[in-house]
């Protein structure tokens, strides 16, 4: 028999006082209560969640939040809470970021959280401009984003967040929607779940600096088509019919999109998802509309120990031994005087 | 020798019986950087604080790691004051140069006194090493050194010799040069080798061939000097014992004494954690190594993937409850200007130790200076007042840590400690604290729910409260933007902002009644003229003073720990003085900071070439000072 436990606290238990300052139709409002959510149904305590953030519209997310928060510098999220952790693992510590403030400024520091699997769950707000500053190019705009900084179009190549982390070795890699409630909060779930740093990208949408960025997939007459649910063990298929499937082209070491049934492809020819191989991974997070469906999910997971754990292994078993006295006087010692 | 009044008992050969006595010797080994110098001036010291002498250490190397060998930039030194007298300075004036080629010899020359002792290994004077030192004849034919005595040795051969029965290559045999001339100054100085020996055996312990190849090097050089004939005759001296105050010594690198300083300050703090965070940068990578070597003390050390992160990080422990430590030089410090703050704005303990270098940019990363007090005092972007102090020698270090985690902890603020490259590296005899008598200062962390907001403040200490996560009620949210002054909301309100602008700096301006008030080292409290220093000049502004005051001068000498906030008395002390004169290894910024804040017409005297101050040239400005009528 299976009970059905209500959750302790209600999304809204998660919501703090404060006013909500994003632009009316912001796709932060979609995330904010998809995490709101997510805290309620994981049943955690509000006082063990820590909410870190850098700067930039969505870095603006702590407040928002009736759990500790704490609001830092532009980029520097990830190295903060790494300190948080360090000092006390038991804390359940969540990195808010935006494409600007973890990819640009923040680089770095989030490269570094990623390879060393420090027990942090990474949200990355995806939205491929500087929402705070009013609209510059960020790491992800598309070539050719027209923006006060590049009034003839941008002409820099893209970061594609998610091959980013798989290149530096993380070891979750997720990828959700701000609109796909129900997808969003199971990603969430199980970024939570993982130990080590699991990062999650959110394509979020911002309606007043680069509204629609993202419909070719996200748009509600083509997200079926165009959106690849990967789910661990079940066959990379998607469209509205689930009649389109990746498979491996042996000649090119490329993904492909085939019909099964059709022009001799069979079902088995379809990939099957496997969380844990980083190469399909990488060739999942770098595929693109409108010649490919854009992949939603966990892409990766391979856990490891974590930087924390490791850390404090090191520091804990002695605790009881030497102590400052033993340091003080255990060095080559004399006396003077009686 | 160097210190005043040396006498000479005996002028002899040989024997303890005939050394000539001397108060205070200043001896400098002088190498290239793979010679070992710096291990056979620590094992020198060693001996010599064993034998019971005060004593100082200068210990000055390149920065490149391996420059080309007998290179003038690639020389490295280990200078060593020692005596029976109060030693405080590594010495002005050297009095005895060993120098193991051309090189070293060249660049030291200048330091030794008119009738000081060369030891020169005359087998390294090549024709080879004598260009690449750009001299153009032997300095040991022609006459370079005839102001010296010079004890010419062909240590190289020397050495061979001494291991011959051991079977080593020329290669292996020349590498133990250094410990054969450690073994000849030993005998000058009439000192004990069995520490150095017992050190050997412990380094080398498995590789018993390099073991048995040193010590026989060793106990070589200290033979030479007993057992050789005229006309090499080696000098014997003697130093009589230092009268130290009675208790348990060690000796103490001002790095030494600055990671301990923290652990003891943990430890009163009562907090169960320090999460130590830092990125690697000369002169301040000692500490990040001392820390890493103590983590069942309570210590985390994080080597962070920049200076910024590192910041970051001390900062991110110390919202969560541990002490949070971040360390670096100038440069590094420069990064961490906009996490700093970060941490005045959410007022946060942090403690951020500065181990300053000759600047600006990378300027001279091994050399000294005392650059960065206005970067410390002032270099942020808004009103963002810390608390500054700088420790004046290496033992002091220990006291300044402790007090950085009191002042930090009790008034949620960061804290800089202003260290350099001298005092990190330079050592001293230490009276090792009595643990148990020192003051503990435990650290009350919030956890009442009842009446909770993230900004009220302790009526005394204007500190908001410490409330960390995980604790159950006291959920709140802190930040960069400005916040009012009570609930900790954002609050972009003008009247808010200016109290929180004016709190801010009332917080740090009340240190100054929770810190001793200013004394005057040495000297009368009022007068012609004050001597007025921070940080690691200390010792060479001391004896300038003492040797002004015995030659009757009426001078005193001021040396601040805090910088800021300033010593409540300090403007009524400062006063009292005809007029001030400020010593500093920078071009004035104390100066400055002094003239503005009590408007008086203090005068600078700045050196800024990556080197200690001599005290002679404090003295003559003390004379010419006082022996002048005040100009404007
Ligand atoms: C050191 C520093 N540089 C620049 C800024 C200005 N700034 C604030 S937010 C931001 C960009 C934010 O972009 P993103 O991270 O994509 O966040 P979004 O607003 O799009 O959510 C910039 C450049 C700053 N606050 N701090
Ligand atoms: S500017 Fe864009 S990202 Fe920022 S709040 Fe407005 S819609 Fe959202
Ligand atoms: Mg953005």
């Amino acid at each position: 028999m299976s009970h059905s436990v209500l959750p302790q606290l209600k999304p809204k238990d998660f919501a703090s006082d404060q006013e909500v300052r994003w632009c009316p139709g912001c796709g932060d409002y979609a995330i904010l209560k998809a995490i709101q959510k997510t805290l309620s149904e994981l049943e955690v305590p509000r006082e063990n969640s820590v909410f870190i953030s850098g700067i930039g519209c969505s870095s603006r997310f702590p407040y928002y939040m009736a759990t500790y928060g704490f609001h830092t510098i532009h980029g520097r999220a990830p190295a903060v809470a790494t300190g948080t952790k360090l000092a006390n693992p038991d804390l359940d510590v969540w990195v808010i970021t935006g494409d600007g403030d973890g990819l640009s400024i923040g680089g770095n520091h989030l490269v570094h959280a990623l390879r060393r699997n420090i027990d942090l769950n990474i949200i990355l707000f995806n939205n491929e401009i500087y929402g705070l500053t009013k609209g510059q190019v960020s790491p992800t705009s598309k070539r050719g984003t027209l923006s006060p900084t590049t009034p003839r179009g941008s002409v820099a190549n893209p970061i594609s967040p998610a091959t980013m982390a798989l290149g530096v070795g993380a070891r979750f890699v997720a990828r959700s929607v701000d609109i796909n409630q129900a997808h969003l909060v199971e990603v969430l779930k199980q970024a939570h779940a993982n130990a080590g740093t699991s990062f999650v990208e959110i394509f979020q949408n911002c309606i007043v600096f680069n509204d629609a960025t993202f419909a070719d997939f996200t748009d509600k007459a083509v997200a079926k088509e165009n959106q690849l649910l990967v789910e661990d063990g079940k066959p990379l298929l998607f469209g509205a019919e689930r009649d389109r499937g990746l498979r491996l082209d042996p000649a090119t070491w490329t993904l492909e999109v085939v019909r099964p049934g059709e022009n001799g492809v069979r079902s088995e020819d379809v990939l099957v998802h496997d969380e844990t191989n980083r190469t399909v991974a990488t060739m999942l997070a770098g595929l693109e509309p409108p010649e490919f469906p854009m992949a939603l999910g966990v892409l990766y997971r391979d856990p490891a120990a974590t930087f924390d754990q490791q850390v404090l292994a090191q520091v804990e078993p002695e605790s009881e031994g030497r102590g400052l006295a033993d340091l003080l006087y255990g060095g080559r010692t004399w006396k003077v005087g009686d | 020798m160097t210190d005043q009044h040396s006498k000479t008992k005996t002028n002899g050969a040989g024997g303890p019986a005939m050394r000539e006595v001397r108060d205070s010797v200043v001896v400098r080994f002088a190498g290239d950087s793979g010679d070992g110098m710096q291990l056979a001036g620590t094992q020198f010291t060693m001996e010599n604080a064993l034998a019971g002498s005060d004593l100082a250490t200068f210990p000055d190397y390149p920065a490149e790691i391996r420059a080309p060998a007998g290179t003038t930039y690639g020389v490295s030194s280990f200078q060593i004051h020692f005596g029976a007298v109060d030693v405080k300075t590594a010495g002005d004036e050297l009095d005895v140069l060993v120098a193991l080629n051309p090189a070293a010899l060249k660049v030291n020359l200048r330091d030794l006194r008119i009738g000081g002792t060369v030891v020169a290994d005359s087998g390294s004077f090549t024709a080879r090493n004598l260009a690449k030192a750009e001299y153009e004849g032997s300095p040991l034919e022609d006459d370079t050194l005839a102001p010296y005595q010079v004890i010419q040795l062909d240590i190289g051969q020397l050495t061979r010799n001494a291991v011959e029965h051991l079977g080593l290559s020329s290669r292996d045999a020349l590498r133990s040069r250094n410990m054969w001339a450690l073994g000849l100054l030993l005998w000058m100085f009439d000192r004990d080798k069995q520490a150095t020996v017992d050190w050997l055996r412990a380094k080398f312990k498995g590789v018993e061939s390099a073991a048995d190849a040193a010590v026989a090097t060793l106990s070589a050089g200290h033979a030479f000097g007993e057992t050789v004939e005229m006309p090499t005759k080696i000098p014997g001296y003697t130093v009589s014992r230092a009268e130290l105050k009675p208790g348990l010594y060690r000796t103490v690198s001002g790095s030494d004494a600055l990671a301990w300083g923290l652990v003891s300050g943990l430890k009163s703090s009562g907090i169960s954690r320090m999460v130590f965070a830092s990125y690697p940068i000369t002169p301040a990578s000692p500490l990040l190594h001392l820390l890493a070597r103590m983590k069942e003390l309570g210590v985390v050390t994080f080597q962070a993937e920049d200076e910024i992160a590192a910041a970051c990080a001390a900062i991110g422990a110390s919202y969560a409850g541990s002490l949070g430590v971040t360390s670096s030089s100038g440069p590094g410090i420069a990064l961490k200007t906009e996490a700093i703050g970060l941490a005045v704005a959410t007022e946060l303990p942090l403690v951020i130790v500065n181990s300053q270098r000759g600047g600006p940019s990378t300027g001279l990363p091994t050399k000294t200076e005392q650059g960065d007090l206005f970067q410390a005092v002032y270099g942020r972007n808004s009103d963002a007042p810390v608390a500054v102090i700088a420790p004046a020698t290496p033992a002091d270090c220990f006291h300044v840590a402790r007090e950085a985690v009191r002042l930090a902890t009790r008034y949620m603020t960061p804290v800089f400690i202003l260290t350099d490259a001298y005092l990190a590296s330079a050592a001293e005899p230490w009276l090792i604290p009595d643990l148990t008598t020192l003051d503990d200062y435990p650290v009350e962390m919030r956890r009442d729910p009842d009446g909770f907001q993230p900004y009220t403040r302790d009526g005394s200490t204007l500190a908001r409260p410490w409330a960390v996560p995980g604790t159950p009620g006291l959920e709140h949210r802190i930040g960069g933007i400005e916040r009012d002054s009570a609930t900790g909301n954002i609050s972009y309100d003008p009247d808010n902002h200016h109290e929180m602008t004016r709190l801010r700096a009332q917080k740090i301006a009340g240190i100054a009644a929770d810190i001793p008030e200013q004394s005057v080292e040495l000297g009368p409290e009022e007068g012609p003229l004050a001597v007025v220093g921070w940080g690691s000049t200390y010792g060479s502004l001391f004896k300038a003073v003492e040797r002004s005051r015995a030659k009757g001068m009426d001078v005193s000498h001021i040396h601040l720990r805090h910088l800021s906030p300033f010593p409540r008395n300090l403007g009524d002390l400062l006063g009292r003085f005809e007029r001030v004169l400020v010593p500093e290894l920078n071009a004035g910024q104390l100066l400055a900071m002094l003239r503005s804040t009590y408007l008086i017409p203090a005068e600078g005297l700045n050196r800024v070439a990556g080197r200690p101050f001599r005290i002679s040239d404090i003295e003559a400005t003390i004379v010419r000072l006082l022996e002048t009528e005040r100009t404007a």
